[in-house]
């Protein structure tokens, strides 16, 4: 066990699988020598050669489709794109490409690439760098989408992203990097000293599909992902109600015997994210918990997201979900 | 006043105009490009800027009159050509006999390959079995070169219960893993630069395994031609990069796929040799081929290849093209017809008549008739029966997850 923040743990993650697997080849813009804007591919390139983590020309689109092009011929590519809000000249080659193979080919070919990329808001981004695009990618059949969120389930989900044979969308939530969020832009501590930064160095993973019970409680579910399970944790606190928190982790398949047992238990769902409330994944959840569990909720299920805006630069605080408004919309499920 | 008018009295903008439209009487340009004008540079040394010549000009082997010259003559044997001469003709019966079967409601949909016949047959003869191909939907011509099963073919393109790709897509989009033939999709363009991925993936593993592909001119405006060319320019993978001039994309003439009339050049500022071959001279389009195998093999990177041939038939079964050109404009075309020219060409050298041709024609058609037959005892499109409704839910992924397991148990098939 290594304390590490999510960058080393995404690094460490990386570093297992280009030892483990010959196959694995990382690239994608400034990933190669610089070693990635974040620091996530910091030292593979010298480590691994220039053939296996190498630099990309400023194309998303041409960058998706080599990936494709290699995933087919037997190599596992993991591609960068180096904002999530640059993905979509990528777009047609995920949703037309990469989905569509093992199924159009009638299973004669498939591609397993992963796709990582930093997401969310948090870090002064504006409109560009703090997008959460990840409901343009669960309305797409024949791809994974997965949004870890500490460096534990960091590295323990990239691994199995790599190892599946069907392309995923990994996002990582940029916000949480060197710390977790809590939603107070003037408090924001390291990873240090908290339990999901101990992380192996060793390979493990963590299976697509499963979601983590961070909290347990009785009163009400709190789905969340990315950085806003850490907000969701404060805003439980501060509601003063004993909840359920589901960290999602894999949103393509998302765990559905985790969830609806929790709803069932506490009768309660209030769902949050940070992406824009109109057609954002909390509609599919909210969707299926009210299909699953009808019978057991007590009050109308809750949404708390970012604004059906393009997200702003100056006032941020006051488009993420806070603490403050996740604790009123759990408290307003507890009303009579 | 119709439309705007610039300050200058001109139109705003340029729109291009077809040169004919339907009731004009099309009269192209001659070409006045002889075999002997271009040399054969080495390919192992070759540079872009060697090809500023052979790109702006035309590479032909075959003159009007079917006699083969010049340096880019590649020499093939009679039963080379004879055995080109069949697949191209096989091509046309056998596309011939779905367009009828598209009529009757047999297939949903059809695209012929006429009059580009030579641009799969010829160009997959000039690559070695294992190369991988990564065509378009008017290279289905590749799968006979490697002598894929015609029946299976045929499954495919009615959508039958013995389909190898389920009855998921529309016809013609093949799938032969078996021929290193990789699936065909419909969104144009995506395979440009999908390929340099392949190609780039077999020099990661030191195969000796080149990849071929093809765009239309109409699509190589797609973001995806330029993503492929600048991705092979800068990674120099084994990769035969072909730009299918065939003027047409449904009613969109080139002269909107790009400003300037030429497409082979297009490549050299990007640093890679570049081609423009006569893609009805079925001796040029293999040598050229041949040449960019043997660049691409020595570890020397990609070619680009202009294949300037004409769409004669209609884009697909769904399209009329006497709304937008004229119903003959294929008889003016400079190149003539691929599989004319080479039967003149084998006559000429005293290896073929028009009575081995008719021949050929005869014994091919009832090919193609038998593999039909035989489809279609396995079921079409109109009567099924078709694949199990249970091919809908599976192999989206890899192990059905438990979303689409419900939705399947909902459907109860």
């Amino acid at each position: 066990m290594t304390e590490m923040n999510m960058i080393q743990s995404l690094n460490s993650a990386l570093a297992n699988m280009l030892e483990k697997d010959e196959n694995v080849v990382i690239f994608g813009e400034d990933v190669g020598y610089f070693g990635g804007v974040f620091r996530v591919t910091d030292g593979l390139q010298e480590k691994y050669g220039k053939q296996r983590v190498f630099d990309a020309p400023l194309a998303e689109g041409g960058i998706a489709a080599i990936a494709f092009g290699m995933g087919l011929n037997g190599l596992r590519p993991v591609m960068e794109i180096q904002f999530a809000d640059y993905i979509f000249p990528a777009y047609d080659q995920i949703v037309n490409e990469m989905a569509k193979l093992r199924h159009r080919s009638g299973g004669e070919f498939s591609t397993p690439v992963t796709i990582r990329t930093p997401a969310g808001g948090g870090i002064k981004g504006g409109h560009h760098h703090s997008q959460s695009p990840e409901s343009q990618f669960t309305h797409t059949p024949g791809i994974k989408v997965v949004y870890c969120s500490n460096p534990y389930n960091a590295k323990g989900l990239l691994i199995s992203a790599i190892e599946s044979n069907d392309p995923v969308v990994f996002f990582e939530p940029k916000r949480c990097y060197r710390g977790p969020f809590y939603g107070d832009p003037h408090n924001v501590p390291t990873w240090k000293g908290h339990e999901y930064s101990d992380v192996p160095d060793e390979h493990y993973s963590i299976p697509l599909g499963e979601a983590n019970l961070t909290m347990e409680g009785s009163d009400c579910t709190v789905i969340s992902w990315g950085a806003m399970v850490h907000v969701a944790e404060e805003g439980i606190k501060e509601s003063g109600v004993s909840c359920d928190l589901i960290d999602l982790q894999t949103l393509v398949p998302w765990d559905r015997d985790l969830v609806v047992n929790s709803v069932k238990k506490t009768g309660r769902c209030v769902i949050v994210h940070e992406a824009p409330k109109t057609s954002g994944f909390g509609a599919e959840m909210s969707a299926s918990v009210q299909e699953r569990c009808f019978y057991h909720l007590e009050s109308p299920i809750e949404r708390v997201t970012g604004w059906d805006t393009p997200f702003p630069h100056s006032t941020e605080w006051d488009y993420l979900p806070s603490p403050t408004r996740i604790s009123e919309a759990i408290k307003r499920t507890m009303e009579d | 006043m119709t439309g705007a008018e610039g300050s200058r009295g001109m139109d705003a903008y340029s729109v291009p105009e077809a040169p004919y439209r339907p009731g004009d009487k099309p009269s192209f340009d001659a070409w006045d490009f002889a075999p002997e004008d271009l040399s054969r540079p080495d390919p192992k040394t070759c540079t872009a800027k060697e090809t500023v010549e052979h790109a702006e000009g035309l590479i032909r082997v075959l003159n009007d009159d079917g006699i083969a010259s010049g340096e880019w003559n590649p020499n093939l044997s009679s039963d080379e050509l004879l055995l080109g001469l069949e697949h191209m003709c096989r091509l046309r019966i056998f596309d011939e006999r779905m367009m009828k079967m598209q009529r009757t409601g047999k297939l949903s949909f059809y695209m012929r390959s006429y009059g580009e016949e030579a641009v799969a047959i010829s160009q997959t003869m000039a690559l070695k079995y294992h190369d991988w191909v990564f065509p378009t939907y008017r290279q289905p011509g590749c799968q006979f070169v490697r002598n894929r099963d015609m029946v299976s073919m045929i499954n495919h393109c009615i959508g039958n219960v013995e389909d190898n790709v389920k009855g998921r897509q529309m016809p013609v989009h093949y799938t032969w893993k078996e021929g290193y033939f990789i699936s065909v999709s419909s969104p144009v363009g995506t395979q440009f630069s999908q390929a340099v991925g392949v190609a780039m993936a077999s020099a990661y593993k030191g195969d000796d395994q080149v990849t071929i592909t093809w765009i239309g001119d109409g699509a190589s405006a797609e973001g995806d031609y330029h993503y492929a060319i600048n991705f092979a320019s800068v990674f120099k993978p084994p990769i035969i990069l072909c730009v299918v001039n065939n003027q047409w994309a449904i009613s969109t003439h080139r002269n909107l796929a790009s400003g300037g009339e030429n497409f082979a050049s297009r490549a050299i500022p990007y640093d890679i040799p570049s081609f423009r071959v006569d893609g009805n001279d079925f001796l040029a389009l293999y040598s050229v081929t041949k040449w960019a195998r043997q660049r691409a093999s020595a570890g020397m990177g990609a070619t680009h290849i202009e294949v300037l041939t004409y769409r004669s038939g209609a884009h697909s079964s769904s399209d009329d093209p006497s709304r937008y050109r004229p119903s003959d404009e294929q008889d003016f075309w400079p190149g003539g017809d691929p599989i004319d020219r080479l039967k003149q060409h084998l006559i000429n050298i005293g290896q073929w008549s028009e009575e081995q041709h008719l021949e050929l024609e005869q014994k091919l058609d009832s090919e193609v008739t038998a593999a039909y037959k035989e489809a279609v005892t396995h079921g079409d499109l109109a009567n099924g029966p078709w694949p199990p409704a249970s091919t809908i839910f599976t192999e989206v992924y890899e192990e059905i997850p438990w979303h689409i397991q419900e939705q399947r148990e909902q459907l109860g098939k």
